[in-house]
């Protein structure tokens, strides 16, 4: 930040007090409201991890470590893992596939640019759930897929295609991929082209001056691509039981059970509290990345 | 310039799948019959039935009434924040919490503040997820407008400050008109989030008022009818509308700036 | 579009995590709303039976399509006060909102017995005044014996029935007569099979099959439901509480665990059947908010939900059966006739076990469906 150049007593004092004044007016206002809806809520919920459950819902405010000792056993654990490794691979794919259509939408015509753009979120301003139906009625056993592939002679019966993990891998990319091409494209727009001219004047080949330079410029919109997609996908319930068929649960689908089934609210803080932990382990990946570019 | 060939595989990719379900919704909201299976001849009859749905109508107004209003609340903020984070401190946790709600889960934020109104006794209502929407909503204003503001021109704001304009008076002559495009696209974002969240407006909407998405779930408990077909389309045709609207109106305030 | 700022350090992170959990702290205190283990039912308020009802008003939450359409403007005719009908999807969700203490202005709650039970253990709930709800007389003298609140001290069941197995009888060779049937499926209905997805229900069909009891708190009976329970998952084409109905008719699934009123019996083809091993009995009821500023107006709606007309129209729209003789003997009989779970009688629903609230050992059965939806 430049202050102010002028010197002398006077002008220096008022200038610390306009700092002030600038301080409280741009950053207490919103500062005041994440502390008030985001961290006393968050903090309440949080603490909750250390009581105990009531005979018939509710808190108990008894101390207790049980949750924790609760959270490490293999049966949740297996879950976090499991929805680790979903949430993982629908990240995976929604880069490969994301990466280079934000790499081509970065270098159409600024027109068609625009409409690619807009193109990627629209879907989104539909209602999320009627689109996971409707990839229902599009992969089930009597659905538009399979009776296509049965009169185009392709299979004898229909295929199995839903209610397992591919699905549910399919149906995390296709609710978030747009939170991925978005960071993405912003990435790559930035991208100054003289860069990759050079290395190609220098004689390195396409897939060289990929990897050297436009890789390593992108790793931050990578990575925040990467954390938008991951962190839904890792809280989400409605497509494991939807597109799974309930076979799988992940660990949105646990906090969710324990809020509301269950009526177990001090677990279902621990289990929010994990996943928290998780995220922050993302955070840090990202502030490296981003300090590194 | 260059586009090697190969990359249009994963880019049409991309738009095939994202609009294969889309197409099938639009279809089903024009077929006669109930079964979403078997096309049984074009109808509009879904669509009357729509308007007649009086439930589904109060379910729009309130989405449309928290979507305004948390808007116009985390624009302000937001964009205040975003300022206030680039220009007035340094402090990196500050910078931290600005994010913290557009990657924090949605079910941990909307079971939190359920818990937080029952503490301060708030009666819950359609002003009670105006201000959860208002969370996230602003994370991702300053988010955009923090964006704008690391490549705005600060020898403007600087020779204001020299010739004695206090902050404020800086701030709404000479940053704010720099911000505008920044400000449009991000109060866009928040808007475009707030319409289609379902979790958080499940927790924090008293019974009395819900919003659109709320009502979608409890009416596809079992599957979804050609009429909620109907209405995703007509909310396409809608949104596309409001985006042409607003990319023409953020080209034109940039061509402004 | 737009470009995501992120934070630079973990230690920011960190630290925004750590304010959290010292701001929680503080918060802690203030928080302790749900009230649980209050346990006993509070004395009754005075209500008065010659209350001005134009001067209150009623708001109910219930299932979708639950209750007749045009209820509001009838109860603005008959008992001259407002009603606003809002809508829930879950029993669970219900809960969640009433149970978190926060002011949400329902009067009245339509909710299932076992949650009616915990809500006023939780000490939510307001006794009832039967002096104020003579059309209690219409009920069956069943619908006073039910476990979950026996005299109905303040409950009023609005629906009850049972769960059985609804089947495709074009699509199966034989019939299921036994809930075996569903847990080890014959090879023509290998992956066609679902069974329901929350706790009590998900369980149902093996603690059954195995002759406990649906209340069961065994750990060691509940050990062999969970290895009953985990050799049928792979059988199963999925868990499914909303959409069974939907995979019936276009064949997906051949048969489905069900709840009776959901059974599409109507549709050639499906039918119902209760599996001989026996079944639970479930109840749809209505409570009244201790909550409530409205009580005189609510007993009042109460009341008149009762009526044979109201009760009736239930009855022949969501095809549920109703404990109520003057609704259930004025129900279309060509209606009856196409609906078999219609025609159970009272004595055969209490053959079936009322599900009742567990308290602490409830947690044995969310237990349960983790480990069962969790396994491979």
């Amino acid at each position: 930040m430049t202050s102010s150049t002028v010197s002398g007593a006077a002008a220096g004092s008022r200038s610390h007090r306009s700092r002030v004044i600038g301080r409280l007016a741009f950053l207490g206002p919103g500062l005041t409201y994440l502390i008030v809806f985001l961290l006393i809520p968050l903090g309440m919920v949080l603490s909750y991890t250390l009581f105990r459950r009531g005979r018939f819902g509710g808190v108990v405010y008894e101390a207790t470590g049980e949750n924790f000792t609760r959270l490490l056993e293999p049966l949740y654990l297996d879950v976090v893992v499991g929805s680790l490794k979903l949430a993982g691979l629908a990240t995976l794919v929604a880069l490969l596939v994301g990466y280079p259509t934000a790499y081509l939408i970065a270098q159409l015509p600024r027109k068609w640019k625009t409409i690619a753009l807009v193109a990627i979120v629209l879907p989104f301003w539909t209602n999320f759930l009627v689109r996971i139906y409707a990839w229902i009625v599009l992969l089930s056993g009597p659905g538009l897929v399979n009776s296509t592939l049965v009169k185009l002679g392709l299979v004898d019966k229909p295929l199995e295609l839903l209610y397992n993990e591919g699905t549910i891998v399919t149906g995390l990319v296709y609710s978030y991929l747009p939170l991925m091409v978005l960071p993405l494209y912003a990435a790559i727009e930035k991208l100054d082209p003289q860069l990759r001219e050079a290395s190609a004047n220098l004689g390195a080949r396409p897939a060289r001056t990929f990897v050297s330079v436009t890789l390593p410029l992108t790793l931050p919109g990578i990575v925040t691509g990467c954390l938008f997609v991951f962190v839904p996908s890792f809280g989400n319930f409605v497509i494991p039981e939807l597109l799974g068929g309930g076979r799988s649960i992940m660990v949105g689908n646990l906090i969710r059970d324990q809020f509301l089934n269950a009526r177990d609210w001090p677990f279902g803080a621990t289990l929010s509290l994990a996943l928290l932990a998780v995220l922050i382990v993302l955070l840090l990946l990202q502030a490296w990345s981003s300090r590194r570019a | 310039m260059r586009r090697p060939r190969l990359l249009y595989v994963p880019f049409w990719v991309t738009y095939v799948f994202l609009y294969t379900p889309i197409v099938v919704l639009v279809a089903m909201s024009f077929n006669a019959g109930k079964s979403p299976y078997v096309f049984a001849g074009f109808s509009l009859k879904w669509y009357g039935e729509l308007a007649g749905n009086a439930t589904i109508r109060e379910g729009l107004v309130n989405t449309l009434v928290v979507a305004a209003g948390s808007t116009v609340l985390s624009t302000v903020l937001g964009t205040l924040l975003a300022v206030g984070l680039a220009r007035h401190t340094r402090s990196r946790v500050l910078d931290a919490l600005g994010v913290l709600p557009a990657v924090l889960p949605d079910l941990v934020l909307g079971i939190g503040l359920l818990v937080f109104y029952a503490a301060v006794k708030m009666t819950l209502g359609l002003h009670s997820v105006l201000l959860a929407h208002a969370v996230f909503g602003m994370a991702f204003v300053t988010a955009v407008v923090r964006t704008r503001l690391t490549h705005a021109d600060t020898s403007l704001e600087e020779a204001s400050r020299d010739l004695g304009a206090t902050p404020l008076a800086t701030f709404f002559r000479v940053t704010l008109p720099q911000l505008a495009p920044g400000v449009a696209a991000g109060a866009l974002l928040a808007f475009t989030l707030s319409v289609d969240e379902f979790v958080i407006a499940f927790f924090t909407a008293a019974p009395t008022t819900p919003t659109l998405p709320i009502v979608i779930y409890s009416m596809v408990r079992f599957g979804v009818t050609p009429e909620i077909n109907a209405l995703a389309t007509l909310l396409l045709a809608v949104s596309f509308t409001v985006v042409i609207v607003a990319q023409r109106m953020t080209r034109l305030t940039e061509s402004l700036s | 579009m737009f470009r995501a700022r992120s934070p630079r350090s973990l230690p920011a992170a960190v630290l925004v995590t750590g304010l959290a959990l010292a701001v929680s702290a503080c918060g802690g205190g203030s928080g302790d709303t749900t009230a649980a283990d209050s346990g006993a039912t509070a004395a009754a308020a005075q209500l008065n039976p010659n209350a001005d009802l134009t001067k209150q008003s009623v708001t109910v939450t219930v299932w979708a399509d639950y209750t007749p359409k045009e209820l509001p403007e009838k109860v603005k005719e008959k008992l001259k006060f407002d009603l606003k009908v809002t809508l829930h999807d879950t029993n669970e969700v219900a809960m969640a909102k009433l149970t978190s203490g926060a002011d949400t202005g329902i009067d009245v709650a339509f909710v299932s017995g076992q949650y009616a039970q915990a809500l006023n253990e939780a000490g939510l709930l307001e006794p009832l005044h039967p002096e104020l709800i003579p059309n209690l007389a219409n009920l069956y003298p069943e619908a006073k014996e039910l476990a979950y609140d026996k005299g109905n001290v303040f409950s009023v069941p609005y629906t009850w029935g049972t769960t059985g197995i609804c089947y495709r009888s074009d699509l199966v060779k034989t019939p299921p007569a036994s809930w075996n049937d569903i847990l080890n499926p014959p090879a023509d209905a290998e992956k066609k099979v679902t069974m329901m997805t929350t706790e009590r229900w998900l369980a149902l069909p093996a603690v059954k099959a195995l002759g406990y009891s649906v209340n069961t708190r065994s750990d060691e009976e509940l050990a062999k439901v969970k290895e009953k329970l985990l050799a049928a998952k792979p059988h199963l084409l999925g868990y499914d509480d909303t959409t069974f109905g939907d995979k019936l008719k276009s064949g997906e699934a051949v048969m489905v665990e069900a709840w009776d009123g959901w059974c599409p019996t109507t549709e050639k083809n499906i039918k119902f059947v209760v599996p001989k091993e026996g079944s639970d009995l479930w109840v749809d009821t209505m409570v009244i908010l201790k909550s409530s500023k409205n009580k005189e107006a609510a007993h009042a709606l109460i009341n008149y939900i009762l009526s044979p007309e109201i009760h009736g129209w239930a009855a022949e729209n969501i095809l549920y059966k109703v404990p109520n003789k003057a609704a259930m003997d004025q129900v279309d009989a060509k209606l009856k006739a196409d609906n078999t779970p219609l025609q159970m009688t009272p004595a055969q629903l209490l053959q079936g076990e009322s599900i009742i609230d567990l308290g602490e050992d409830s947690t044995k059965f969310s237990r349960l469906q983790t480990e069962v939806k969790a396994a491979k």
